[in-house]
């Protein structure tokens, strides 16, 4: 037994091992964390020092039309594109599970609009999507005799971002393959011998036997999603059209950098970590009781 | 594992420790980077000011050829010019980091906002010493500078707007003038805006056509924004007016159809450019535009005039949006006094006028000398040139929370043309939605002592 206060050889060593960690999580998260928790209480134009204003900027906040707008587009592109991208990522990686002549170069070529920069992807989706000369309104209006503004309508411009997520789930894709990968044959072979059908045994083994691997997958892309800055910024400036893509990161960003309103913009930061930590608790519990672990 | 074998591994390998003295070398070298970046002394003893440009390009070489002439002229400075991209936001990181540049060329939109945020240092005794004073500036220019009564920046290049009409395109519709008033202009518009189906082929006019100043609508029609001091007044009759003139475009046609037109638009700086491709007759733009012209499309018979006043307001003619790029002296700066020592050599005749033909661009300065007009290469310049003193020019409003204000009156049009809100809807909410930001500056402002100052030149 130790002396309480003295560590052992093994302990020091294990921390020191630890350190280089340690020490980059401290200085780039967890300070900057709890100093935009402070920050947060005040009013801080970054160039003069905070001022304590106590709730101020929580009363402000929720007064603020504009961040339950923000808040509102998120929520609508976060519960439409992580179910959508949930399904199809479920789905590809089950089709290119499959045994067929050139599986590599389906699984490749399915994963590489996940390498594409989101930057360059932006730009390509607002020439696809341009009213008046992009390529999709000229493959639907013939067939369908419409022409939908698709970047300019409220109604619109938002499910452009979550078609986009959906371009995008190359990495969950490739995640849930590897899942796939880990069903033993032994229970499709049982499956088989009792004469189930495709579907049951889609419903009865592989989606149960994947769930450990669903539940990080959609944990992530709830988080992933409540943080979709990239596109939106790019694609819409300002939100545009009339706001109806002005995501609550995007409002963070500009509170911050271009109004300076560094301490509103702090509060409004932890207000999202709030909301995805409940949500993330939720989504956990939820499934908690539905996941499988193999070792069960 | 035996426990000893971890002594060992301990006492033997000194990895971990290594690693942490690193992590730590970096960590000392990020905090003490100030002096890292200092530039070096040099050789022939001049102190070197370092001045981020935000411009690139050719406006970038006529400010390098300025501070090369300036860096010649004397032998006790030496002006370092940096093009930096993204300048307003890099400036004003690198200011709160202790490590700004002597000199920043931003944007005169935000002077308020640099001001109010402690992010630049006030010019008036640098001026005052320098024999530099306002009558010396074509007046609205040099009040882009002042906030609460000091003087924060000079002007760099400055720039006036007019409308920009396509010759051919109006002749063919039947117009030997350009509109001299707003009915003109829509009645020109209702001859040259031609539908094919539900899509439109041309426009004589769209006011989001580029779409840059959707704050200045109202000014055209002798409305204001505000009251200069503490209330915010969008929705007054003069304000309502002009977005409601704004979005009669989108009405005629269709807001979908002008904004599937819209879309078919190439980028500003291209020869798909709606003006230069003849999609549109008429446009607001600024001094600048001759130069695109000349580049993307040299062959466009166009000419410039003064935009359209309202008939029924006649002394409202010769109103034009004005902008201007400034010189500001981040709060920390190592060298304040030779930076100012550049930005005076900038304000002097001769270095004004060889920046603005440099950029191609009017002066700020109230006296030109002889043949800077006749010289210069912009057709159009006396009419750009005469503007900037016209009585019914428009700048944005001096305050902290423009950035803002500004953002939500663009919104604010965007339901407009939608048809989603009337003018006077939207108005009143960027009214509600910005007085009580106002009013937090003015409380502060009040709190530190710096409001009520009374400027007697605060303008719109």
């Amino acid at each position: 037994m130790n002396k309480p206060g003295h560590l052992t050889n093994q302990t020091r060593a294990g921390l020191l091992f630890a350190a280089p960690w340690l020490i980059g999580f401290s200085v780039f998260l967890l300070f900057p964390l709890l100093k935009a928790f402070y920050n947060s209480f005040t009013e801080y134009t970054i160039l003069t020092p905070p001022v304590w204003i106590g709730f101020e900027n929580y009363a402000d906040i929720i007064r603020d039309e504009l961040f339950w707008k923000s808040l509102g587009n998120t929520f609508y592109y976060a519960f439409i594109a992580v179910p959508v991208s949930t399904v199809i990522a479920i789905s590809l990686a089950m089709l290119l599970n499959t045994k067929v002549k050139g599986q590599a170069f389906y699984r490749t070529f399915f994963f590489l609009p996940a390498l594409v920069p989101a930057v360059p992807l932006a730009i390509l989706w607002l020439w696809l999507f341009n009213g008046e000369a992009g390529i999709i309104n000229a493959i639907i209006e013939p067939i369908f005799g419409v022409r939908p503004n698709w970047l300019g309508d409220v109604n619109l411009a938002k499910n452009i971002l979550i078609v986009m997520s959906a371009w995008g789930v190359g990495h969950a894709m490739v995640i849930y393959l590897a899942g796939l990968q880990q069903v033993p044959i032994a229970l499709y072979e049982a499956a088989d011998l009792d004469g189930a059908s495709p579907l049951r045994k889609t419903f009865q083994i592989t989606i149960p036997m994947l769930s450990p691997v669903i539940m990080f997958n959609v944990v992530m892309a709830i988080i992933g999603s409540f943080q979709v800055f990239t596109q939106p910024y790019i694609m819409f400036p300002g939100g545009a059209p009339e706001r109806s893509t002005y995501f609550y990161s995007v409002y963070i960003y500009d509170a911050a950098f271009r109004d300076n309103r560094m301490g509103y913009a702090s509060a409004m930061g932890w207000i999202m970590f709030l909301i995805i930590l409940v949500l993330t608790l939720t989504a956990i519990k939820f499934m908690d009781k539905k996941v499988h672990y193999e070792s069960n | 594992m035996p426990h000893h074998a971890n002594l060992t591994l301990f006492g033997m390998n000194l990895t971990p420790v290594l690693t942490v003295i690193g992590v730590a070398a970096i960590a000392w070298a990020a905090v003490t980077s100030e002096t890292s970046i200092q530039k070096p002394a040099r050789a022939d003893g001049r102190v070197v000011v370092t001045y981020w440009e935000k411009w690139s390009d050719f406006e970038f070489d006529a400010m390098r050829a300025v501070v090369d002439e300036f860096n010649k002229s004397q032998d006790k400075i030496f002006v370092e010019v940096l093009s930096v991209p993204n300048i307003a936001q890099k400036t004003l990181l690198a200011t709160s980091g202790g490590i700004p540049p002597d000199i920043a060329g931003l944007f005169g939109g935000n002077v308020a906002q640099y001001a109010y945020n402690n992010a630049v240092i006030p010019l008036d005794e640098f001026a005052a010493e320098a024999g530099i004073n306002r009558d010396q500036y074509i007046p609205a220019y040099y009040d882009f500078c002042t906030y609460r009564g000091q003087l924060w920046c000079l002007p760099a290049t400055p720039a006036s707007t007019a409308l920009h009409y396509n010759v051919d395109m109006l002749k063919a519709a039947g117009f030997d003038e350009p509109p001299k008033t707003l009915e003109d202009l829509d009645a020109m518009d209702k001859v040259i805006g031609r539908k094919d189906g539900d899509s439109l082929k041309s426009m004589g006019f769209l006011p989001t056509e580029p779409g840059w100043w959707p704050f200045a609508w109202p000014g055209f029609f002798g409305g204001k924004l505000w009251d200069g001091e503490t209330k915010i007044t969008m929705a007054t009759p003069e304000n309502i007016r002009a977005y409601e003139w704004m979005g009669s475009y989108s009405k005629r046609y269709g807001s979908a159809t002008v904004s599937s037109f819209q879309e078919g638009f190439g980028t500003f700086k291209s020869p798909q450019n709606a003006f230069m491709d003849s999609k549109v007759a008429t446009v607001l733009q600024g001094v600048w535009m001759h130069n695109f012209i000349t580049t993307f499309k040299p062959e466009l018979n166009y000419y410039a005039a003064p935009f359209p006043y309202p008939a029924d307001r006649p002394e409202l003619a010769n109103s034009t949006v004005l902008d201007l790029d400034i010189l500001v002296i981040p709060r920390g700066a190592k060298h304040p006094k030779e930076a100012f020592e550049f930005i005076k050599f900038v304000q002097s005749q001769k270095g004004m006028e060889m920046l603005c033909l440099g950029q191609k661009k009017n002066s700020p300065l109230a006296k030109t000398s002889p043949g800077f007009l006749e010289n210069h290469p912009n057709p159009h310049i006396k009419l750009f040139q005469s503007l900037a003193f016209s009585e019914n020019a428009i700048a944005p409003p001096k305050t902290p929370i423009w950035a803002q204000w500004g953002d939500e009156i663009r919104t604010a049009t965007q339901s407009i043309n939608s048809g989603s809100k009337t003018a006077e809807q939207a108005m009143k909410e960027v009214d509600t939605k910005m007085q009580p930001l106002l009013d937090k500056v003015i409380r502060r402002e009040r709190a530190l002592g710096i409001y009520p100052e009374k400027t007697g030149e605060e303008n719109n």
